[in-house]
């Protein structure tokens, strides 16, 4: 459905073009970091692209570039055809609208002191909605993500780390984006909650169409949520293409020691996996 | 390790260049006459203007400022305008009194709030408590309030101590160490208690470290854990309060040298600063701000030496 | 339930509090004595002041030679007169009006001026934070009572400048205070959320930042009074400010130069004195232990004396209940097992709620070169039954078992001596965050030799090879590179092979692992699991493995138990597992991992065909 739509679709959703960010040193005489040399990717509408890396890929830095989060320092970032990549805060505000982001980690990426209806009212009422609309949207959301309805009135802490992040998702959904940029949003749950709040991005992509920027460390989940993946390192995409494919068959000898160096839960089938890695790979370790 | 000594000590310089500039333009642009301060108000004009041509009162404020620049640079911090003498002989003679006074109270300071720092937070329980209360409470209290009871209590009912005056170490070495005993504990027991205060919140934070269980895991004592790891770990924000104890502690003791009649810089600076010698009280800021920056460099290496992770900048 | 966390010893207790008081600061501080005393005390030198007039009617400036040095309890004066005959109770009231205001003075400047600049140079950062640090700590390193000096020199007398000066100076206390907290809250989550979500700069500093700072300005504005009352007592007694007010300070000013003759004129200043800076201290004090929550500081009050023994010292019960179970050596189970678990239970004893247990009657053993692998999710309690077998589950712990034996050792019985000798010798301990796990302080050289001369007695030159050798065997391509370390200079991967070399360092039997890969990136976590398995292999020692990940079971494990809230609930070999979870947890478990849900296209082909393989989930129980 959505690689169809791709094709109609003339002008994709979000487009990165040769992204170069650098970070400047904290030590005056040191050359800035380059977090990300030279990123180009596309995102069509309802599609899901999974970004994979492991830590210092930059695949984090992509999706703050994304958000206006980090700073821009040489090519270009277009949403909808509009180059996104120095807006100026009062039109980055705007976006807010379109573009929303859900963090890794439910524990900070909500404020303890503010209770549920709190964060979810704030980004309407800051666009303008009166309180009443905004505490009835607020309703739909908790249902839509499957939260019970008096949720409204309790605080963060009050919640397991699965329920937070649905919080985190009812906020990021609640004017109706047409992207949202998920940053590790199930490393830091358990394994049976990880499974149940991806279904919950799925259910959520399948009914509103809205587009993901799925950003993760893990090849699985990735296939999993994913239409297409890019594979990161070292601030370069390596290999981009159909999810399933990339994650089973991968051509870049990178990609393929990702997936053979995840283990999977099967002793037979693992036992052979660490033997084709062992083979690949045999100089000592440097890391 | 020598460009960090180098950049701390500019850093420093530009300091004291800056506060000695400022303390100048506060001290000669604004409030009483100087001259009548000296005079009094009844002298008549030519005596006021012979003394203002005396003291170079009447040259524009820039032109003073660039001589006094000049003198400073050189070591000359001016003449008193009350006794004539040069400013520095004046401080030699007050400076040393004052820094026992400062360095024994630090001593005590360290050595003792350190360990009862410890003590709280490894005993825990009702010696922690009672630390604890203590400790907030000597805080809190001035120590020329602390120095006036102690006075009161060993001085006066008890007559343990002498309540007043100075002696020399030169003198008599046990002289002055009974005289400078009341004041120095005054002044440490309130640095004391923030010393402890501060250590053991520093020892419960790193007694609850993730490294302090792997050690425990890889068998070390407790003795070698305690004294060699959390310790060395808990230093560095000590480390730091004492650097501002050190200045508080100068506050401290220009109060407590009032107390037992002291002839300490305190004394001296008061002095100066109600008979309007300026001067004097320039030399003043300008010599405590400089202890200030040395104590602080000494301490910086300390603090180096403890925390690798310092030691890059 | 929260999720895995590195230092498990605060996890069970925190995931507790969560529900503490939703009370407001108000209720919590009625309900502390020491704040409402404080209070009230506070409120009667107020009302002292304010009524002055009408409880005294004389003048406490007044010098009144007649008088001077008059005895109490006459009706002119009920305290006494100090030396100018000026009424000594007089002056504590009128005297209560300069403090207060003194310190309402200090008070106003100190926190007008360190707040808002604490504020914008927390947020802002750049130039606005350089510019106010390096004004912040030129004026700390100012002696206050040197520029009171200077002030007097210039200005003459005034106590409500030399206040404002002192206001002045201490200013930097609040902006570094403030600042901090800025910054730290700069630096969450949830404030990039906010930019996200399109929030202006001024709406996040009101609405998420401003809250923050209110709590550490109040516990610190207590504390700017309490000293701005003891400043401007000292003012006054130097003589520094005016006098034409009544003062505690210019009392004992008096009392100190008529020590010898009239000693008790200094009792009631000092009182007042005393009284006035305590209450405020202790108010402060009463604001913060109310927001930072009390068990933070019930527990680092009885922490004290268990920190470093706790875990490894069981409660006499619990002694006697492992004695009378196994008089003689391991269980009937299995006669080679290095180390017997049975009926283990851990619980944490709450405050004001009933006890927690973590560990309900867990029992496992393991033989010699055995890898057991102990699975589930947060708060299953894998990690701390790993803790209990090295004798380190923190203080505040209740461990009961029925045996609990390694190597034919009881180790609820030994000392705490013979836990030293038994950790990091015959039981090895790797830990799961590596950068954590690693004293800043000391070189990785010394961190692998210290106990190696401990356990080994080894000279130093022999632990130091020992110490290169070990780090070439766990991969390390520089070995006296990484020797020479501190650990902030190291990788992360690496630094978790120092911690494995470390643990293995004296031959131990017994090595345990709390999820060692976790905090790893997959490929180094494929290198570190294939070491762990070499090493394992090469000394043949048993392992106990932690983790929530089946994949790193299937590859290292030879047993099994999977653990779900605090029990045992399928143990099992690992092939045996796999290939037929039994219980349904486990099944649940294994159906969770990703490793065979449909990718997007075969959910797509799956809808085209009309059969219904998507796994929506209705619930929401997670």
């Amino acid at each position: 459905m959505t690689e169809t739509q791709a094709l109609r679709d003339p002008i994709p959703l979000l487009e990165v073009d040769d992204l170069v960010v650098d970070y400047a040193s904290k030590r005056w005489n040191r050359a800035p970091f380059r977090a990300l040399r030279g990123i180009s990717l596309t995102i069509g509408r309802g599609e899901t692209l999974g970004l994979v890396g492991e830590s210092g890929s930059g695949k984090s830095t992509l999706g703050r570039a994304v958000l206006g989060l980090a700073p821009v320092t040489a090519g270009d970032i277009r949403f909808n055809g509009q180059t996104i990549s120095h807006l100026k805060a009062r039109h980055r505000r705007a976006l807010s609208q379109d573009m929303q982001v859900v963090f890794q980690d439910p524990y900070t990426s909500l404020n303890p002191a503010m209770t549920v209806n709190d964060i979810l009212t704030e980004p309407l009422v800051v666009a303008g909605d009166t309180r009443r609309d905004a505490e009835s949207r607020v309703k739909e959301l908790l249902d839509f993500v499957h939260l019970p309805a008096n949720s409204g009135q309790r605080l963060p802490r009050e919640f397991s780390g699965g329920q937070r992040q649905r919080v985190a998702i009812a906020r990021a959904l609640c004017r109706s984006p047409k992207l949202v940029v998920c940053d590790e949003p199930v490393s830091a749950l358990d394994l049976s909650t990880q499974a149940r709040v991806l279904d919950l991005f799925i259910e959520i992509q399948e009914r509103t169409g809205v587009s993901y920027l799925f950003v993760t460390h893990d090849l699985a989940v990735v296939r999993h949520i994913g239409h297409r993946v890019a594979v990161m390192r070292a601030g370069e995409i390596l290999e981009t293409g159909d999810a399933e494919k990339v994650t089973s068959s991968p051509e870049h000898p990178y990609t393929q020691q990702l997936l053979l160096a995840a283990p999977v839960p099967d002793p037979k089938r693992q036992a052979l996996r660490r033997i084709q890695r062992q083979k690949i790979s045999s100089a000592p370790a440097t890391v | 390790m020598l460009l960090f000594i180098l950049r701390r000590l500019f850093a420093g310089a530009v300091l004291l260049f800056v506060i000695g500039s400022v303390t100048f333009f506060l001290l000669n642009l604004s409030g009483q006459d100087p001259v009548r301060q000296i005079l009094g108000q009844a002298a008549s004009a030519t005596v006021a203007e012979g003394k203002r041509h005396e003291l170079g009162l009447d040259q524009p404020v820039l032109a003073r400022y660039g001589e006094w620049i000049s003198e400073v640079v050189t070591g000359n911090l001016g003449t008193s305008w009350f006794n004539n003498q040069p400013v520095t002989s004046l401080l030699a003679q007050t400076i040393p009194v004052t820094m026992s006074l400062v360095l024994g109270a630090i001593l005590i300071t360290s050595f003792l709030g350190a360990a009862l720092g410890v003590l709280a937070a490894v005993r825990g329980g009702v010696v922690d408590r009672v630390l604890q209360i203590l400790s907030t409470l000597f805080y809190a209290i001035p120590s020329f309030l602390v120095s006036l009871v102690l006075v009161l209590v060993l001085a006066v009912q008890l007559g343990v101590l002498p309540a007043t005056g100075f002696v020399p170490f030169g003198n008599s070495p046990g002289g002055w160490l009974t005289s400078i005993t009341l004041p120095v504990v005054s002044l440490a027991l309130g640095a004391t208690s923030s010393v402890a205060l501060q250590v053991r919140g520093s020892m419960i934070d790193v007694l609850e470290q993730d490294y302090v269980r792997t050690l425990r895991a890889r068998g070390l004592s407790t003795r070698s854990i305690l004294y060699r790891h959390a310790l060395r770990n808990a230093s560095p924000p000590a480390v730091t309060t004492l650097s501002l104890i050190f200045i508080v502690l100068i506050s401290g003791a220009v109060i407590v040298e009032k107390v037992f009649n002291i002839p300490g810089i305190g004394t001296q600076a008061n002095l100066a600063a109600a008979q309007g010698d300026l001067p004097v009280v320039l030399g003043v800021v300008l010599v405590t701000v400089t202890m200030v920056v040395l104590v602080n460099l000494l301490l910086d290496l300390v603090q180096g030496w403890l925390n690798p992770k310092v030691r890059v900048a | 339930m929260s999720e895995n966390t590195s230092s498990g010893a605060a996890a069970p207790l925190l995931a507790d509090e969560a529900n503490v008081a939703r009370y407001g600061l108000f209720h919590r501080l009625l309900r502390d004595p020491v704040a409402v005393i404080s209070a009230v005390i506070l409120a009667i030198v107020v009302l002292a002041a304010v009524f002055a007039p009408l409880l005294t009617n004389q003048d406490p400036v007044q010098n009144k030679l007649a008088d001077s040095l008059a005895p109490p309890f006459t009706a002119a004066h009920p305290l006494g007169a100090d030396s100018v005959g000026r009424d000594v109770l007089a002056q504590l009231l009128y005297g209560a009006r300069t403090s207060l205001i003194g310190a309402v003075i200090v008070v106003v400047v100190c926190m007008g001026l360190g707040v808002p600049a604490g504020i914008l140079a927390g947020y802002f950062r750049g130039w606005i934070d350089s510019t106010g640090s390096w004004i912040s700590n030129a004026l700390m390193s100012l002696p206050a009572i040197v520029v009171l000096l200077v002030v007097l020199a210039r200005v003459g007398r005034s106590t409500p400048l030399a206040l404002a000066v002192f206001g002045i100076l201490i200013a930097p206390a609040a902006f570094q205070l403030i600042r901090g907290s800025v910054r730290a809250v700069r630096e969450e989550l949830y404030i990039d959320a906010a930019r996200v979500s399109g929030l202006s700069n001024a709406r996040i500093m009101g609405r998420h930042v401003l809250p923050v700072v209110i709590a550490p300005s109040i516990i610190q504005g207590s504390q700017f009074a309490a000293a701005g009352i003891g400043i401007e007592a000292g003012i006054a007694f130097l003589g520094l400010g005016t006098s034409d007010h009544a003062s505690w300070g210019l009392m004992l000013n008096d009392a100190s130069q008529n020590i010898f003759v009239a000693p008790s004129l200094i009792v009631w200043p000092t009182i007042a004195i005393v009284t006035t800076i305590m209450v405020f201290t202790l108010l402060g004090n009463s604001v913060r232990d109310a927001l930072t929550g009390t068990t933070t500081n019930k527990k680092r009050r009885s922490m004290g004396a268990r920190v470093l023994t706790g875990g490894s010292s069981t409660s006499a019960a619990s002694r006697e209940v492992a004695q009378q179970a196994s008089p003689l050596g391991p269980t009937s189970r299995t006669t080679d097992a290095l180390l017997v678990v049975e009926g283990l239970k851990i619980t944490y004893a709450a405050q004001d709620r009933a006890d927690k247990t973590v560990v309900h009657d867990v029992s496992l053993s393991l033989r010699k070169g055995e890898i057991l692998g102990l699975v589930g999710e947060s708060g299953s309690g894998k990690s701390q039954t790993a803790f209990a077998v090295l004798g380190l589950l923190p203080g505040a712990a209740r461990m009961n078992a029925t045996s609990l034996i390694f190597n034919g050792q009881e180790l609820p019985k030994l000392s705490s001596e013979q836990w030293n000798n038994l950790r990091g010798r015959q039981i090895g301990y790797i830990p799961q965050e590596p950068m954590s796990n690693l004293d800043p302080s000391y070189r990785i050289g010394f961190q692998l030799t210290e106990p190696m001369r401990h356990h080994l007695q080894l000279s130093k030159t022999a632990a130091r090879q020992e110490a290169l050798r070990l780090l070439a065997r766990v991969g390390i391509s520089d070995p006296q590179r990484v020797f020479d370390s501190y650990p902030h200079e190291i990788s992360g991967g690496m630094a978790q092979r120092v911690l494995i070399a470390g643990a293995v360092s004296c031959n131990p039997e017994l090595l345990i692992a709390d999820e060692p890969t976790t905090a790893l990136d997959v490929t180094v976590q494929a290198e570190v699991l294939d070491l762990i398995r070499d090493l394992q292999s090469e000394r043949h020692m048993a392992v106990l493995l932690v983790t929530h990940n089946f994949g790193v079971v299937a590859d290292l494990c030879d047993q099994v138990a999977v653990m779900q809230a605090g029990r045992i609930v399928e143990a099992a070999s690992a092939l045996e597992l796999f290939a037929n979870p039994r219980h349904e947890y486990t099944r649940m478990l294994l159906d969770s991992t990703m490793e065979n849900a449909p990718s997007r296209r075969q959910m797509a082909l799956s809808q085209w065909q009309g059969s219904d393989t998507q796994t929506m989930n209705q619930d929401a129980i997670s």
